[in-house]
């Protein structure tokens, strides 16, 4: 190995390459706060081991609230995991587990241009904390689902009080999930994707 | 955002401002999306730029932006201007551009594909 980062530079492992008949790429948003699973979900589900991709968030795009509590500092480096599934020969989704905060969508131009929806993860011991990416997805237009993480130590809620009090539209599929386990979170992308499938239905067909 | 503490240590942005000679990217012809899947259409020349030819090297099957960014431990909108430039002296090509939303047949494709895992 060189000395110089970019001759010797990591990539995919043999068997992490995309085949060459690969053509079309399409992505889901996971939404959600911080410790919440976004990257527990995305690695149970994704055929790689997550990837990360960082943006250097200057302090001119922080917006006028601490990140953090870093402060005092010209620029700060935000990260984002990602994972991938290969749905076919020529058909490769990827996850982007990102953070609820709507300052950090802007660091990775587009993010949500083009994604086939968002799934927003929640975590019923911060429900208050996902108020704010419910209102902004549907501001943006971006079609999503809500998935509560229900992780072993927290309060069981009936999924109904959850959606009261997430103030919830009935039309909005929301799932418990447990996103450690891959098969949950299939279940999680399905159920988006069924979502998906009945608002593409022509309204008189509904 | 992982958990994890990612420390980076060569990326500080007087760096990235040296490595794309100041641009933004913003004024990409083609737009690059996270997921837009990438192709090399040649080796590295002789003497290119090490990030760029990092780039091509990673490029020999289809990849996309967002792992390209991650394996080079480079932002997203750096390597979008690098692979600006790739496009545009064609050393690489885009396979992959983001498809229009709720297309039902794609729907139903990825529907299929989740249902096989």
């Amino acid at each position: 190995m060189g000395s110089n980062s970019f001759d010797a530079m990591a990539g995919p492992r043999p068997q992490d390459v995309l085949p060459d008949s690969a053509s079309v790429a399409v992505k889901i948003v996971v939404v959600g706060g911080f410790g919440v699973g976004k990257t527990t979900l995305v690695g149970a589900v994704s055929e790689i081991s997550p990837l990360t991709t960082e943006e250097t968030m200057t302090q001119a795009g922080a917006g006028v609230d601490d990140l953090f509590g870093v402060e005092e500092k010209d620029a700060t480096t935000v990260a984002m995991d990602f994972g991938r599934i290969s749905l076919n020969e020529r058909l490769v989704l990827y996850l982007f587990g990102t953070p609820g905060q709507q300052r950090f969508w802007f660091l990775w131009n587009g993010l949500f241009d083009g994604a086939l929806g968002a799934v927003v993860l929640v975590d019923t011991r911060r429900l208050e904390a996902s108020f704010d990416v419910l209102g902004r997805l549907e501001e943006a237009g971006v079609p999503f689902i809500v998935a509560v993480n229900q992780f072993p130590e927290s309060p069981v809620h009936p999924l109904d009080e959850i959606r009261a009090a997430l103030d919830l539209a009935p039309d909005i599929p929301l799932v418990g999930a447990d996103v450690r386990r891959r098969d949950s979170g299939k279940d999680v992308l399905l159920a988006l994707l069924r979502h998906l499938h009945d608002l593409a239905q022509p309204l008189e067909a509904r | 955002m992982s958990d994890e503490d990612h420390a980076w240590h060569e990326a500080g942005p007087e760096r990235l401002y040296v490595i794309t000679g100041g641009r933004s990217g913003e004024a990409a012809k083609e737009p690059l999306d996270l997921v837009t899947l990438v192709i090399a259409r040649s080796g590295p020349p002789h003497g290119m730029q090490p990030e760029q030819a990092a780039i091509l090297r990673l490029c020999t099957a289809p990849i996309s932006v967002a792992e390209i960014a991650a394996y080079l431990g480079l932002p997203f909108s750096v390597v979008s201007v690098l692979l600006g430039d790739l496009l545009a002296e064609e050393l690489v090509v885009t396979r992959s551009t983001v498809p229009p939303v709720a297309d039902m047949g794609l729907i139903k494709e990825v529907i299929r594909g989740l249902e096989q895992l």
